[in-house]
This record gives C-alpha cells, structure tokens and sequence, in this order.
C-alpha cells in the first residue's frame, strides 16, 4: 500500500506539471494523437475489410471450377457436370452462367447474372443500387442493352436490391438464363463455371484433384484459397501503408527525444530543486515515466477513438481508395464497427514502445543532474 | 516476407529491445571493470549514476518481453490462414524451422528478464550493492539471448512463405506423434493429474512452510521450477483438452483463441508469474550468505513465495475449472 501510495503521489504532482505546461504539451500531444490516429486507421481499417471479406465469404461454394484453354478462361461444357456430381463427397454442382456487360455510356463494367429461377421472367431485370445510381438514362423503369448481335434489347427494372447487400450488389444485374444468353449470345450447352458443394471441407483438395483427372483443362479455385488471398492482400497492404507512415513515426520520434532531452532553464530548476529537497534519481524517474504514461495514455486514447470515427462512421475517407482499391462503381457500404485487443496491441507496439524506448536515456540524464549545478546556473 | 502490421510492430520492437540490451550490457561491462563501493571518485559516481539507467531500460525490457510473448503467439494465431494445413498458432509457427525456437526463446528471456528485475530489486534494497558483479554477469548473458532471439524472429517472419503447406495442431500435437510434443499429448491424463495436482498441493505446502518460517526457500523454489514444467505438460496433456472438450485436441494455443475466451491468456499469465517469484525466492537464497541481505532478503523471499502461491493457485483454479463445470469427462474415452 505504501508503494501504492507513493505513486498516486508522484501521479499527483506529475498532473499538476503538465497541466502547469500545458501549451508545451498540448502541441506534442495533438501530434503524438495524429501518429495513433493515422496508424490505427490503418489497422482498424484493413482489418474491418478482411472481415468483411470473411462474412461475404463464409456462404460461398466450397469450390468453383472453371475451364481453360491455353491459358485463358473459357466456357464449361454442361455434359461435365454429370461427371462432376458422380464424383464422392460432391453434394451438388450448379452450372453458373454469368458474364460482365460494358455500357458505353458510363464507360462501366456491371456484372450480369443469369439465374435459372429468376421469379420477374425473361423481360425484366433485378439491379443493385450502384447500378440505378450510374447507368445514366433509366427512363420508365427500363434498362436499354445493346445485344452481341447489335440489335437494343428493353428489360424492365422489377426490383433492386437492398442498400445493405451493396458490397456485392452495388453494380449486379440479375436476369433469367435465356435473357442472359440472348444478350450474351453464350449457348445453350455451356455455362461460365461450375459452383460445387462439397459435404466435407477438409476434403477439397482431393476433390479438386479428381476434378482435374476428369474434365481437361478444369482449374478449381477453392474457397479457401480467396479466403487465403484476401487476407494476405489486406495484410500486405495495411503492411505497406504501415512501413510508408514508419517515415513519419520516426520523425515523431526524433521529436520525443529532442523534447526529452531539450529541458528549459525552468524545467531543470524544478528538478534541481526537487532533487535539492530530498527527492532521489529513482522519484525523478517515476515522475517522468507518469509524465510519459498521461502523454503516451491520453495521446493514444485520443487517436483510437479518433480513428473509430474516421473508420467505422466515415469509412475511412483518407485511406479508403489505398486499401480497398478502385474502380468507377465503388459500393458505397458501411464497415461492421468491430475492434479487438490484438489491434490494440498491436498499435501500442508500433507507437506507445519506441516514444517510451526512445526517450528512457534522456530521462535518465535529467534525472541524475546535480542539484546544486542547476541550481547555481538557475 | 509477409509484411503485416503485427510483424512490422514485433520486428520494431525486438531491434529496440537488442538495441538497448546491448546498450545496457556496454554499460555493464564497464561497471564489473571499474565498480568500487568504497571509492568516492568522479568515475565511481558515474558509474552509480548508470545503475538507475540499467535498472530503468530492463524494467522496460521486462514488459515489452511479456507483452511481446504474448503478442508474438497471437500473430502466429492470427496469420495461420495464410497458410495451408495450419489451424491456429501451431501450424503458423511450423512454418519454417525458426517458429518453435523463437517462441521458446521468448519465454525463456522472460522469465531470465524476471529473475533479473528481482535480482536487481534485492541489490538496490540495501546500501553496499552486494550482487553489483553477479547481476552485470547475468545481464550480459541476457542481452546475448536478446540478441539472438531478435535474429531468430526476424529469420522466421523472412523465410515465412505463404505457399508452405504446413501440418494443423491436431497432427503435431498428435498422440502418435514421436515427438517431444506428441510424448506430452499422449501421457496418460488420469496418473498426469494426480501427479499434477499432488504437485501443486507440494508447492503449496512448502510454500506456506517457507512463509511463515523463513526456511526451505531453496525446496519450494525447486519445487515451483518443477511445477512450471509439469504444468506446460499438463496443459497439453489434459488442460487444454477439458477446454476444447475434445479428447484428442492437445493443442496448448487453441485455448488462445476467441472460441475459448482467450483463457490461455490469464492461464500463461499466472504460470509465468508463479514461474518466475518462485526462482526468485532460489535465487536470492543463493547471495543469503551476504551480510547486508540479513534483513532485506527474506522479506523479499516471503513476499516473492506469497506471489508465486499465488499465480499457482490461479493456475490451478483455472484448469480445474472446465473439470467441475463440465459435463465432459477425458477419461471416458
């Protein structure tokens, strides 16, 4: 209780100097907050993605078999489905037929869907929200299309989509699989690619394996692996902006020491005082590491909720187009506010440790200044 | 190399860390050269001076290795999708051949970190620094293994490749591995209980013997290092099952996960701490023979003993915990 004690005393008297100083202080701490603030943005953001990447993902087909032919996709044959299905431990494999369709006018890819259970039938469509915000003349609630042998094609708009499936939505055009083969001009024994469900996960490999053997050129993309290539995509990337901030970390750094080291006349009277009085090197050593605690504690505080905001209220409007990638129909979504203690972590490390390792040596020279010295200059 | 912000950060923070311990051990050096209490010169004074610098930089080396353990453990956990095969921090640390090595040497600095701050903690309690020379010996020692270990983390987070397929938790903490791993996953659970808590009720025991009289510091410090390997053997021998409710799951870094609340957390913490008081209570018996330490030592001994019961009891009620709480029995399978 007495070692208790002392330090809420050391506490006490630190609070009081810094609030004696404030406008020193308060200019080092706006900057030391936008260090946290930038680098935590960083974090929480990639990391919001991937888990958003994760959600998307977590009802996907356990694989998707598409076909190639001298290195380059091409549409899959329907007789292989048969094979497919007889393989063991497939449950199901669906034929998907889908394409992108290029508007001019926008200068646009959309994403077509042709479904074989589409409910509005062949001449209508359903739309994301990205796609009524862009396609420019929506006149009558109707799409004009220009078919791949030229002549236009009208599809009536029978729903949208809700705001909230914008992430895949935003720039989707769900139609029948007859319309999507008219417009596309795909034939009728053909699809895009094969969606195969798989009763046991852990068994993908060797089903994708068999796969191979079966149908020439197949090439299944697991889902696994995007999970896989999502996450080290955003873990590169945040990785990146991480090591291009570390320019800035360290220049904040340089700063912390040149602040530690820099005392004023005024500031070293106090400690020749202090030590003149009766205080010890070790007092003058916790003193400054409250001091350093309340700076490093409110600064990082300050920048985390900072960069909550920034992140999860206003997605991220400074980083956004660096880590999410671009593109001219960009699904406007909100990221699911999520924050855990291994981010946390994580930024302390990156901020907190070198601003409290960098300045332990200028603490130390200050606190072992002989009184009578700073006094006599004083 | 894959470059994510928790190993940006780890990276960072192991060169500041060998940095500084191989700054402190310079300074070291020149106190076991120059050192004499008895002398007042300029240089005598210096070298006192440097005391509190020392003393101050392993405080802080202290924590970060504590937290740098832990954070190091839940990068591994946290970058296992990246890898094929892996399914928590086991198969990421399989990666290569640096994973495993790194985090033993990790742990092995924190708990030489820890006896080192209580080594240091029992020189400045009293006026004539009696273990001055002992303490700069060890720090230098320490300092040469913080420094290796920096090597070996940067080596890991350099060879580590995301296209390596590596094995789950479940193959290599398998009981049929023949392994050092697969021994302790496959040790009987029933017999490894009772031994385990026989022990801990032992410690315990000497423990509250050495509290109240002062004597036989030297068996519970002993008896605490037993402990501390007998519990990571329990954790994969039975602990960690009886949280998964799985028999066959020896994993001892699942139970770092969210899934299991993150129990390994407070269950490490508590081991460490029980781990390092009780070496400590050791290590200070062995400098009793000085003359200044007559008063300050024990007291010290009593009050490192109460916090080393103190972790072990934690320890002891947390994994014993999902065996009341719990309708799963390991020994019916």
């Amino acid at each position: 209780m007495k070692w208790l004690d002392r330090q809420r005393c050391l506490m006490d008297f630190t609070l009081s100097c810094v609030w004696r100083r404030k406008g020193k202080n308060l200019g080092f701490l706006l900057v030391y907050t936008l260090i946290i603030f930038v680098v935590c943005s960083v974090i929480f953001f990639s990391n919001a993605l991937r888990r958003q990447a994760d959600a998307v993902l977590h009802d996907a087909p356990e694989m998707i078999v598409q076909k190639m032919m001298a290195g380059r996709q091409e549409l899959m044959p329907l007789a292989h489905q048969e094979d497919i299905a007889s393989i063991r431990g497939v449950r199901s494999v669906e034929p998907r037929v889908w394409g992108y369709y290029f508007h001019p006018a926008t200068q646009t890819n959309y994403t077509l869907i042709g479904r074989k259970d589409f409910r509005h039938g062949d001449d209508a469509v359903e739309v994301g929200q990205g796609v009524l915000r862009t396609w420019g003349a929506v006149q009558e609630d109707k799409l004009y299309f220009r078919m791949v042998d030229g002549k236009a094609l009208d599809l009536k708009i029978a729903a949208t989509f809700s705001a909230a499936t914008d992430l895949v939505s935003a720039d989707l055009i769900m139609m029948s699989q007859a319309t999507f083969r008219r417009l596309t001009g795909m034939p009728d024994q053909f699809a895009t690619d094969f969606s195969v469900r798989v009763r046991n996960p852990q068994e993908c490999t060797t089903i994708a394996e068999k796969i191979t053997g079966i149908v020439p050129g197949a090439r299944p993309i697991l889902r696994e692996e995007i999970v896989r290539t999502y996450s080290a995509l955003f873990n590169w990337r945040s990785g990146y902006m991480i090591v291009i901030l570390s320019a800035a970390i360290l220049a904040f750094c340089i700063s912390a020491w040149d602040k530690a080291t820099g005392l004023s006349a005024e500031e070293k009277a106090e400690i020749g005082i202090l030590k003149g009085v009766g205080w010890g090197t070790s007092d003058i050593l916790g003193m400054k590491f409250w001091e350093g605690m309340t700076v490093s504690l409110a600064a990082f505080f300050a920048g985390v909720i900072g960069a909550y905001i920034h992140v999860f209220f206003f997605s991220a409007p400074f980083f956004e187009h660096a880590l999410k990638g671009w593109s001219i129909l960009y699904p406007s979504f909100r990221l699911r506010p999520e924050v855990n203690l291994f981010e946390l972590a994580v930024l302390f490390f990156l901020t907190v440790v070198p601003y409290t390792f960098i300045t332990i040596i200028p603490i130390w020279r200050v606190s072992v200044t002989d009184p009578d010295l700073v006094m006599r200059q004083g | 190399m894959i470059l994510s912000p928790a190993i940006i950060a780890l990276e960072a923070g192991a060169v500041l860390a060998a940095g500084y311990a191989a700054y402190a051990s310079a300074m070291a050096m020149q106190i076991i050269q120059g050192w004499d209490i008895a002398s007042g010169s300029e240089q005598q004074l210096l070298l006192e001076k440097k005391t509190y610098l020392i003393s101050t930089i392993f405080a802080w080396l202290m924590a970060y290795q504590i937290i740098s353990l832990f954070l190091f453990s839940y990068t591994a956990e946290n970058l296992h999708d990246l890898f094929v095969g892996a399914m928590c921090a086991a198969g990421s640390l399989n990666v290569n051949d640096y994973g495993y090595p790194t985090l033993v040497l990790k742990a092995f600095n924190c708990l030489l970190c820890g006896i080192w701050l209580i080594v240091n903690r029992t020189d400045n309690s009293v006026a004539d620094y009696p273990l001055i020379k002992p303490k700069y010996k060890l720090l230098i020692g320490i300092a040469v293994l913080l420094l290796i270990e920096a090597i070996f983390q940067t080596t890991y987070f350099v060879q580590m490749k995301a296209d390596v397929i590596t094995s789950c938790c479940g193959m290599l903490f398998s009981e049929t591995e023949e392994t050092v791993a697969g021994g302790l996953a496959a040790l009987p659970s029933y017999p490894t209980k009772v031994i385990f808590y026989l022990s801990v009720l032992i410690t315990l025991r000497v423990g509250i013997h050495h509290y109240r009289t002062g004597r036989a510091a030297l068996v519970y410090s002993l008896s605490a290092a037993w402990l501390l390997i007998l519990s990571i053997a329990a954790v994969i021998s039975f602990i960690a099952p009886h949280f998964y409710e799985l028999p066959g799951h020896h994993c001892p870094f699942c139970i770092l996960q969210r899934e299991y609340h993150y129990i390994g957390y407070p269950l490490y913490l508590a081991l460490f701490t029980g781990g390092i008081a009780g070496l400590g209570v050791g290590v200070i018996d062995r400098f009793k023979g000085s003359p200044s330490l007559h008063a300050a030592g024990p007291l010290l001994q009593k009050h490192l003993c109460l916090l080393s019961m103190i972790g072990y009891m934690l320890f002891a009620v947390i994994s014993v915990y999902p065996m009341i709480f719990s309708d799963f029995r390991l020994e019916g399978y």
